[in-house]
Parts: structure tokens; sequence; C-alpha cells
């Protein structure tokens, strides 16, 4: 009966063979049809450290470094590992409460449970000999070390601008940047951000169940080197720079200094400013907020780049060299001054009182409105063209061909366009073609809606010094090697005036220093040119302007000075200039008596700023 | 001397060879589980696969004592071995030494013994000396009792070591006796009652008691409706009912909380990847890691680092799935399935009928142990802990498989002789 039975073995058989097969099934669904288990696997050995570079260095014009890099450490939390710490002792290490504690731990789990984010940035050398004693107290939490910047001199912070953790959008919208990624947010920090943040190594290292480093995944193989920032050799002259932040303290306003052969600018001074080592490592959000508050000084905004001014009588410049082109003004032109200019209604644009009449390099030295009021209108009403419109919109071209009324290029990110009005905007303003030049004439003497930042008048200024083109200014003359040039800069950009129309107007420039309105601030054994200008403006008293450059052939140096709401070009921007001039080419400055009167005048807090007139003879303009 | 060097003349190499292979593997991903760069000689004798090694000599060296000794000896001392093991089992709940809750080891030396490894062996072989029996009849309700309680006995004592998994690879018998003439509706009630009890954890049981009714009456009506028929189909679907609600009454009420978290677990009601279901999450990781050509001899990640508990014990299968991949597993598997099966068509050429139910007992112990222990390792069984034969780390383990199968081996050599 039994042999009968057996049968059953194929029945026993195939029960075995179903498991067999059952298992086989599984294994191919676990081992090759899902990909969650290789993951999850590499999740759990292999840790991602990446390398962080050093970020490029940057120095002066005369190889002063300025911006280096010193040792710093993030405190990195892995939120899963995060288990059994020692939270009283962490949060007094780092000085936190255990309610910020739990919110950075969230913070870090919501980005990603299983994958490193920053607890603490940039921790200083010392506090980092705290913490590391105690880190086998904290697991889940290691070290990472990172690079702070540090400020040699206290000195351009928004020229050099700062750097901090990039933010979501740019994470999502960059795939170079990770969270805990440092980018440069600001100044030359941001603008240079590709090249100075060098090329992020990755180490893969293998871990086991308690988190303990086993040694690099296969040997290193897919492991790669972090490879350090290129080095930035700024235009700046850091000495220059510095004295420039020293004339403005106490001052709203800015220094704008260009080399004109070259466009590279010496000084980018905005006042008032903040120390740039202020917005470095874990200290920087509670300083920027303090900076952001402070609606007294604004120290975050950058005057040089982002404020607008009326040019005020600066801008005669401009009248003379287009009033020439437009062949309605020459050297010889002469217009009589009884006071003033009379604009109709018995309104008129007032005049100071001088020997009249004058030709042209005498209406510049002395800055007489209404022979500029006069140059405005024939250009204006110039009967070549077929309407006022027509003549307009070609001396709005030849305006702008100076750089003015729209954004230079700077390699400093901020820049403002300025604005050389549009003849839409006064057709909206007056009524289509209800203008006139008698509607208009406050343009000829800098006034109205014109707007022109420091950056563009410095850079008026270089291109009278080189009759009649610039280079676009830049900060950074060359990358990585010192000699090179900075290839963004080398185009020559040409004005719409003729080169010979130019000297007569420096003529008049040399006069104003001479003995014009600037007379005051001549430098003995220098000979450079200026022109002073008084910006009314609705915010209180003028706004100082002076534009200069030096010397007066093959001018090393351009400036433009506002100091605003300080009063006649010539009592305070047209000084500063001239100390800056003299600082730049002789080195040291004799005039000590003008530089502490400089120096103690505080218009933010109306300090010392009662200058005795007559004694200098500053002249309005 | 003539006979003697018969019985190596006639021993099944195929089986030896499967036997050595498994063997040899088991000892290799051993070498893996516990490999650390600081203790690298295989053989080095403080570490697992070092001890390993000496228990494969000592394993080897009883292979060969088996197949030299005496034919009749284990059919003849078939009772008595039962009897010595039934008795060191309850010995060992006194004076036995507890190991992660389990009451079920001598300390002898330094060395663990586990009596219930052995128990199995012996109770194959006490299982197949009752079966051997001229005029042995199964249909007999006497004597199957007598079967069952030749099964039962050893696994109640296993119970009160709380060895639960140990216990449970007893069920396995049942294939002995369907071959000795059991009914096959005791299989199907078998593979009834798993999906049963899980159907019965996930879904309502009163639902469930009610769904039984449909087949139940569909299959009644498809019948003669003979009286008969009816009393059938009423006491299985009772008996079904009250197995939906004893299932839900044990894992409630009577199994530990960890038995009970590990079954939550396996029906996806626990997702604790932290807790209870870490050790099949990290399993199916390191096994799913391996793809399909595994990473390669000693270059299991989640292994070699202590991400899968109890590696070389339990869950030895991971190394295999990781470090080899699909294809490693499905050698392994194919070696166990080879020699189940090889057993199996060897059991059924047996002149004696001591020496059929022996091989069977042998295939279906075997067959429990692995497909426990694979299924457990691949995240369809729930967790239990019992070794997989000649993969686990452990002497007592390697030693009575190794008993189990070269007795078998023995009297598959003999099989002319012996009747």
């Amino acid at each position: 009966m039994e042999r009968a039975l057996a049968y059953r073995r194929l029945v026993i058989i195939g029960i075995f063979l179903s498991v067999g097969l059952i298992f086989l099934i599984r294994l191919f669904y676990v081992q090759i049809l899902v990909d969650k288990y290789i993951l999850s696997a590499n999740n759990n050995v292999l840790r991602y450290i990446t390398q962080y570079p050093a970020r490029g260095l940057i120095y002066d014009r005369n190889g002063k470094l300025l911006v280096y890099n010193e040792a710093a450490y993030d405190l990195m939390v892995i939120p899963r590992q995060a288990k059994n710490v020692d939270t009283m002792e962490l949060c007094r290490l780092i000085g936190i409460d255990k309610d910020e504690y739990i919110r950075r731990l969230n913070k870090a789990r919501n980005y990603s449970p299983y994958r490193q984010s920053i607890f603490e940035g940039q921790i200083t050398r010392e506090n980092y000999g705290f913490l590391e004693e105690k880190l086998f107290r904290f697991p889940g939490f290691f070290v990472q070390s990172r690079t702070l910047r540090k400020y040699t001199y206290s000195i351009a912070a928004h020229t050099f601008g700062y750097i901090g953790e990039a933010g979501p959008d740019v994470i999502e919208s960059d795939p170079y940047y990770r969270s805990g990624d440092y980018i440069g947010i600001n100044g030359i920090e941001k603008s240079y951000e590709e090249i100075l943040r060098g090329e992020k190594g990755l180490k893969i290292r293998v871990v086991d169940v308690l988190n303990r480093d086993k040694g690099s995944f296969q040997d290193g193989k897919y492991d790669t080197l972090a490879y350090a920032g290129t080095d930035l050799y700024s235009s700046m002259d850091e000495e220059l720079q510095e004295y420039g932040e020293k004339l403005m303290a106490g001052k709203k306003g800015s220094i704008v200094a260009i080399e004109p052969a070259t466009g590279e600018i010496l000084c980018l001074v905005t006042s008032p400013s903040y120390d740039p080592n202020l917005l470095v490592g874990n200290i920087r959000k509670k300083n920027y907020r303090n900076l952001v508050f402070d609606t007294v000084y604004q120290p975050l905004f950058n005057r040089a780049l982002m404020a607008m001014y009326p040019p005020g009588s600066t801008f005669k410049l401009v009248d003379a060299l287009v009033g020439q082109q437009e062949g309605v003004l020459f050297p010889t032109t002469t217009y009589g001054c009884p006071g003033g200019f009379s604009i109709g209604n018995g309104k008129m644009v007032a005049c100071h009182s001088h020997p009249s009449p004058l030709n042209l390099i005498g209406a510049i030295q002395i800055s007489c409105n209404t022979y500029f009021c006069r140059v405005f209108r024939s250009i204006i009403d110039n009967r070549i063209y077929t309407s006022t419109r027509q003549a307009y919109e070609k001396w709005r071209k030849e305006v702008m061909s100076f750089g003015l009324g729209k954004k230079l290029g700077l390699d400093v990110p901020g820049e403002l366009n300025g604005n050389i009005p549009t003849p839409t905007y006064y057709d909206k303003y007056h009524g289509k073609d209800r203008w006139r030049s008698m509607t208009i004439i406050s343009l000829g003497i800098g006034q109205g809606e014109i707007g022109i930042t420091p950056l563009q008048l410095a850079n008026l200024a270089a291109t009278i010094s080189n009759r009649g083109w610039y280079h676009v200014p830049h900060i950074i003359r060359a990358i990585g090697k010192k000699d090179s040039l900075n290839p963004g800069f080398l185009e020559k950009k040409v004005s719409a005036v003729n080169p010979a129309y130019f000297d007569i107007v420096v003529e008049g420039m040399a006069d104003v220093v001479t003995s014009g309105t600037a007379r005051a601030s001549k430098i003995d054994s220098l000979d450079f040119c200026g022109k002073t200008g008084t910006a009314q403006n609705p915010h209180g008293k003028n706004h100082s302007i002076f534009i200069a450059f030096a010397p007066k052939l093959n001018s090393k140096i351009a400036i433009s000075v506002v100091v605003e709401n300080a009063g006649f070009g010539a009592e305070w921007a047209a000084p500063i200039a001239s100390l800056m001039i003299e600082k730049y080419l002789k080195r040291t400055v004799k005039r000590r008596d003008l530089e502490d009167r400089i120096m103690n005048a505080d218009f933010i807090h109306g300090l010392n700023v009662n200058n005795e007139r007559g004694k200098g003879g500053f002249l309005p303009d | 001397m003539r006979e003697e060097k018969g019985v190596f003349y006639r021993i099944d190499w195929i089986m030896v060879i499967l036997y050595l292979a498994l063997v040899l593997m088991g000892w290799l991903n051993i070498y893996a589980a516990v490999y650390n760069d600081s203790h690298q000689h295989i053989t080095d004798m403080h570490q697992k696969y070092g001890k390993q090694m000496i228990f494969i000599i000592a394993a080897l060296v009883l292979a060969v004592t088996i197949i030299i000794i005496e034919p009749k000896f284990f059919s003849q001392f078939a009772y008595f071995l039962y009897g010595f093991f039934l008795v060191m089992l309850i010995v060992v709940i006194f004076a036995g030494r507890e190991i992660s809750g389990s009451k079920s080891w001598f300390a002898i030396g330094g060395l663990g013994i586990q009596p219930a490894e052995f128990a199995k062996m012996a109770t194959a072989l006490a299982l197949a000396k009752f079966l051997g029996s001229i005029d042995r009849n199964i249909k007999n309700p006497r004597q199957l009792f007598t079967a069952v309680m030749i099964i039962v006995l050893p696994a109640l004592f296993i119970l009160l070591e709380h060895d639960t998994g140990s216990a449970l690879v007893f069920l396995c018998f049942v294939l002995v006796l369907y071959r000795a003439g059991l009914t096959g509706y005791v299989l199907l009630a078998l593979v009834a009652m798993p999906v049963l009890g899980v159907l019965a954890l996930i879904i309502n049981k009163f639902i469930l008691v009610a769904a039984l009714l449909v087949p139940a009456v569909l299959i009644y009506l498809r019948t003669r409706r003979h009286f008969k028929h009816l009393i059938i189909i009423v006491s299985i679907f009772l008996a079904s009912a009250g197995f939906v609600f004893s299932v839900h009454y044990t894992v409630y009420h009577i199994l530990e909380p960890h038995q009970r978290q590990r079954i939550n677990v396996l029906l996806g009601n626990n997702n604790d990847l932290k807790g209870a279901g870490y050790n099949v999450n990290q399993s199916l990781i390191a096994i799913g890691s391996g793809r399909f050509w595994g990473k390669g001899f000693l270059q299991g990640t989640q292994t070699k680092y202590n991400f899968v508990p109890e590696q070389s014990t339990d869950f030895i299968f991971c190394t295999v799935g990781e470090e080899h991949g699909f294809i490693g597993s499905f050698i392994v598997i194919s070696l166990f399935l080879g020699l189940m099966i090889r057993v199996v068509l060897s059991a059924d050429r047996q002149r004696s009928k001591f020496s059929r139910m022996y091989g069977y007992g042998v295939a279906s112990l075997f067959f429990m142990h692995f497909s426990i222990n694979v299924g457990m390792a691949l995240g369809l069984l729930p967790v239990i802990g019992i070794p997989l034969p000649f993969f686990s780390y452990g002497g007592s383990s390697l030693w009575a498989f190794t008993i189990l199968l070269f007795i078998f081996i023995k009297q598959d050599a003999l099989r002319y002789e012996l009747v």
C-alpha cells in the first residue's frame, strides 16, 4: 500500500520547487526590479563630504592683500543620526537655548533627515577647540572645515560685498550649489563668484552602523579634489580708498576715482559705510540686521552707484562739448549776463555776479548760468532740425555717448541707469510736442529731471581728460595673473563729440582751479582741471559736487566727489577732490589745515560745517 | 574489510559534494559577514570564521565516523537516542544557559551546545523507526496519534525553552506522515491555514467568516446534497470560523509583544523601520543592493559594517545576496533544492522502510530550515530565528545537520544490504 504512494514524492518535490521559485521571484524583484534598496544601502554607508576650496584672494593695485581667508568650521548635523545628544552641553558651547536647538534641528530635518545641514556656521578656530573635545557626545554632529573671509583693511565694504549661505532659489536654479554652500551675495564677491569660488571637491567615505569612519569608498576612485579659487587683482588703491573714506567721515556722499587711460577704478568711496569684517561668519546675520535698520546712516546704500543726483554746473561741460559738435557754439562765442536768464512770465534762472560778457573759457571758469542757458537753447532751437523733438533727440544721443543715462557696466553689482529724460517723458508731462527749449531750459544747467550717478560723473571727467573716449570703469584689473588685463574691459568707447572740441573745455576747467570757482582748491606745482557743481534738490541744502582730473595732459586720475546737502561745490567737494588728487599723485598730503577742516566736518550731525566763506573765496557756481 | 571498501564505493558522492559545497560557501560567507580589517586571516581562532573552521573539521570527523559505524546502529538505537535528547531538552530548561531569551544552551567548556538541534535529528530517527515497522498503518487513529506524539513531544519541550522557531520546525514532519499515507487534505489545510490566518489579521473577522459562507454554500450545492456532505461542509466551515477567531485572539492576546510586532511588520501594519521593522528592512537593503552580480567577495558594505543584525547566524543569507547578487543567491538556492530533491529521490529507492521514512525526515528538516530562514531574510515570513543549514555560524547546528545527512548517506550506501 505504501508503495502505491510513491507518486507523493512528486508532490513533495513540487512543494520544494515552488518555494524555491517564490524565493527567486522575490530575489528578482528585490535585487533587479527595484532601485530603492541600493539607494538605501548607499544612504546607509556612504557619506559624501564636500571639500570646500579656498576662495580666491583679492589684492589692491600695489599688491597689497585686501581680502583673504581664515580657517573656520561649520558644525554639521545629520538629523536622523542625532540621537542621545547631550543637548545642554551643545547649546552651552554654541550659545543657543533649547528652543533654538529644536528649531534648527527641525529645519535641518525638513531639508533632509539623512543629509547634512549646517547647524552652526563658521565657528572660529578658538571656539572649535572647545567643541572638538566634546564632539563624541553629540552623535549625528560633525565638523566640516571651511574658510572665513577676512579683510586686512576695514575699507571698501560695498565694493568687496560679502558671502553667505546659498538660498533655496539659488540651489534650485544652479546645480553647482548645495544647501550649506556659500555664495557671493554682493560686490566683487557676487560679480566674480564663479572665478573666486574655485571648484568643490568630493570625498566619499564609508561609515558603519555607528557612523564610524571606515575609510574611503573604493580607495577614493570617485573622489575629486578641490581647486582653490582664482585670485583677483583689484585696481583699487588701498591708501587712496582709505583716505577717501576718512575724508568722507560724517558726510553722506561718495568719491569715485578712475584712471582715465584704462578705466580702472582707483577708489570707490561711499559714505556712510561699515566695516566689512562685520558681515563675516556667524555674526553676519545679527550685524546685517542692525545695518538694515540703521535708517539714519543707511550704511548699506552704495551711493557711488545707486544714488542719482542732478549734476548741476558740472553738466555745463557737456553743454560746451555738444554745442560745439552741433555747430552752434565756438570758443569765441560771447554772451552777456544781466544777472540771470529770463525764461518768460517774469521768471528767470539767476546767475551770480561776475564780469560780463564772457567767452566759452570764461563761462566755464566762472560757471555762468546765463551763458549755458543760451548754449542749450541754441542747441535745441537749431534750425537744421525740423522740430524741438528732433533736436532734443540728437542732443540726448550725444549726451548719452558720454556714458550718462544708462548703466556703464561696472563689475560691481547695483549700478543705476541714471536719467536723461526721453522725449516721451516730456510729452507726457507737457502734452505731445507742447514743449520747447524754454520748457526744459533747466537741463542746460544740469538741473531738473536729469539724474547722474557719481560713477557716471567720474567717467565723464575721465572721458574729457581723454579728449573723447573712455574704457568701461572696472575694479578688477587682472584675473589670476597679476600682469594680465581683465578681458571684459578692453574696448574703447568713443563719445559722439569730435576730439578737437575738448581742448577748449579742458582750458576752461584748468582756469576753474587756477582762477575760477574752485581756486581755493588748487595744488601747488600740480595742474589739475575741474568743474564745480551745486545741485539743487528737494531734500534740503544743495549737494556739493566736483569733478576733476589731473594732470592736464596724460591724466593719471579722474575723480568725482559728491557731498550731500553740504552747499556749494567749491566749498566741500572741490577741496576733497583736490586732497584726493594730491594724495594719489604725491602720496602725501601737505595741506593739514584743509584736511582737518574736511575730516572734522560732520553734516549728518551738523558739526563743524560753518566754514568761513570769503576767506578761501568759495564762489557760487 | 571488503564490505567497508564497498561502503565508500557506494556512497552517493553527489550528495556529499553538495554538502561540501554548502559547508564551504557557508564558511566563506561567515568570514565575509564578520570580516574586518584588523583580523584578516580566515583561520584566526578568535574570530567566528576561525571557530567555524574547527566546527567544520569536527563535522567532517563526525561524518566519516558515521559512515564507518555499524550499519544497524541508528535504526536499533533510534528510540534510545530520541529518549536521550528528550531528557536533555528537559534538563536544559533547568541547567541550561539563557541566551537572548531562550534557555536552550548547555555550556560545555567554552562551547555552547543546543540539544534542540540534535533533537530534530533524533525525532527524524524515531519517527522513521516507528513508521518503518511492518504492518504500520497511519490511517489507524491510535497509530497516527503515537506518530504525532513522537513529533509533538520534543516540540513542546522546546517551546518551554522559549525557542518558538525551533519548535515550529517540527511541523515539517507532516511531510513524512503524508508520504507514509496521511491524507493530502492535511497539506491543503496547512496551506489554507496561513492564508486564512493572514486574512484574519487584515480583514474584519466577521466579514471574513461571512465570506467563508459563500464557498461553503456553493460547494454544498454542487455536491449531491447528502446529509453526510452537509455535516462535513458545516464542520469544515465551523472549524475555519473557529480558526479565524482563534488566530485573532492568539496574535493579540497570547503572543508576546515582540512576536506580535514581527507579524505586524510582515503584514505591513508596522512601518517602524528603526524599531521592529529594522532587521527585515536592513536585510532587504543588503540583499537588494547586491543587484545581479553582487558587490563581490568581502565587498558587501551592509553586512560588513553591521547594518544587518545577526548577520552571521539568522541573517547569513544577506551576505550571499549582497556580495554575490542574484546569481549567487540563485546558486545557493539551487544547491539547497538539489540536495533536498536528491535526498527525496534517494529515499524512494530505499528497500528499507526505515531508511525511506528517515530520508523524508531529512529532506523535510532541510526544507523547513531553508524556507523559514530565507523567507525571513527576504521579508516573506515573520522574523523567526532558526539557522540556515551549513551557512549559519554555530557548532550545534552544523554538527546536527551533518549527522542528520550522513546517517542517510550511510543508509543509502547500504540500501541493498538493509531491508
